[in-house]
């Protein structure tokens, strides 16, 4: 059951087309955990002077991260969208390193999900953000806004 | 004393819009999801036409909540970073004919972003406002505001705290 839902879940993220124009990865997924990464790309440079990545693309992958955590987690059902998303950036991402988000959906009620999330570079010492997010629990068509 | 006639129209225009073009266009994430501004005296709009590589629900179908808060990100970084330029510019202490990617000035950091999704993205345009609630030596706060069809039903906003970037001289 969980496994299938897994596969669903990662089977709906590998489709989502904002995440394949950013040519994203789901590294791991299930139980609530989800790992996806995407690789360094130049037209989402957002300091032209140090080639470093736009804080939006990092931020499209945590919430895309986050989403999947959700529709993992067995207590959720497939469907969800983000009702708040905070982000903290820590440092600046390293230019030509992959960038990998881990989320952990934490609690889950009846019509709120709340999610923790942690993108690095190749250092996985030191984060380049940090998330936490509320996501809705849709009990009924599914899907990832 | 005699005052100074005041500069043509269109001078004024003209690079006050070059100023505003090199900052944007220079970004190469701004131009990979298709943003631009357009001005009204100092006044900024952010635009997000279209596009299916913007959709995260494919059901729905919906804008991405990811590509939704990078608008907003967006349109808070050139809004505080325009107020900057802005002033430098009117006081002529920044030439926007000359800028070029290598030259213009630094932009701000972002130190934390949070985004409030009140109703689902439409398939359809986008636009944002930025308003600087602070902005000190130092540390500025940016408050976003977007909407599709109706000026008055937002579809997200947002908060950030950014750090400014040192300045020259």
């Amino acid at each position: 059951m969980d496994d299938d839902k897994a596969r669903i879940a990662r089977q709906f993220i590998e489709m989502i087309p904002h995440s394949r124009a950013l040519n994203m990865r789901v590294d791991e997924i299930g139980a609530g955990l989800a790992v996806i990464s995407m690789p360094y790309d130049e037209r989402l440079v957002g300091d032209p002077q140090s080639g470093v990545i736009h804080g939006g693309a990092v931020s499209a992958l945590l919430d895309t991260c986050g989403g999947a955590a959700v529709m993992s987690h067995p207590d959720a059902p497939a469907g969800t969208a983000t009702i708040d998303l905070r982000i903290d950036y820590m440092r600046a991402a390293s230019p030509g390193q992959r960038i990998t988000a881990r989320a952990q959906c934490y609690h889950v009620t009846r019509s709120v999900a709340f999610v923790r999330a942690t993108a690095t570079d190749e250092d996985r010492e030191n984060p380049v953000a940090t998330a936490a997010g509320a996501f809705t629990v849709e009990r009924g068509a599914g899907g990832k806004q | 004393m005699t005052r100074k006639a005041p500069e043509p129209v269109q001078v004024i225009k003209q690079r006050r819009d070059a100023a505003l073009s090199a900052l944007v266009h220079g970004v190469p994430y701004i131009n990979f999801l298709g943003i631009e501004f357009e001005r009204r005296g100092d006044e900024l709009t952010a635009i997000l036409p279209f596009d299916d590589k913007l959709i995260g629900n494919p059901m729905l179908p919906a804008l991405h909540g990811g590509a939704t808060a990078a608008f907003l990100e967006v349109t808070a970084i050139i809004g505080l970073s325009w107020s900057l330029v802005w002033e430098d510019m009117e006081s002529g202490a920044l030439d926007p004919l000359a800028l070029t990617p290598e030259t213009l000035p630094r932009l701000p950091k972002t130190i934390d972003f949070t985004v409030d999704y009140l109703r689902s993205g439409l398939p359809r345009d986008a636009y944002a406002r930025a308003r600087v609630n602070r902005s000190g030596r130092r540390y500025a706060s940016v408050h976003v505001e977007a909407w599709q069809d109706n000026r008055a039903r937002l579809f997200a906003q947002a908060t950030g705290h950014f750090l400014m970037p040192t300045r020259n001289g």
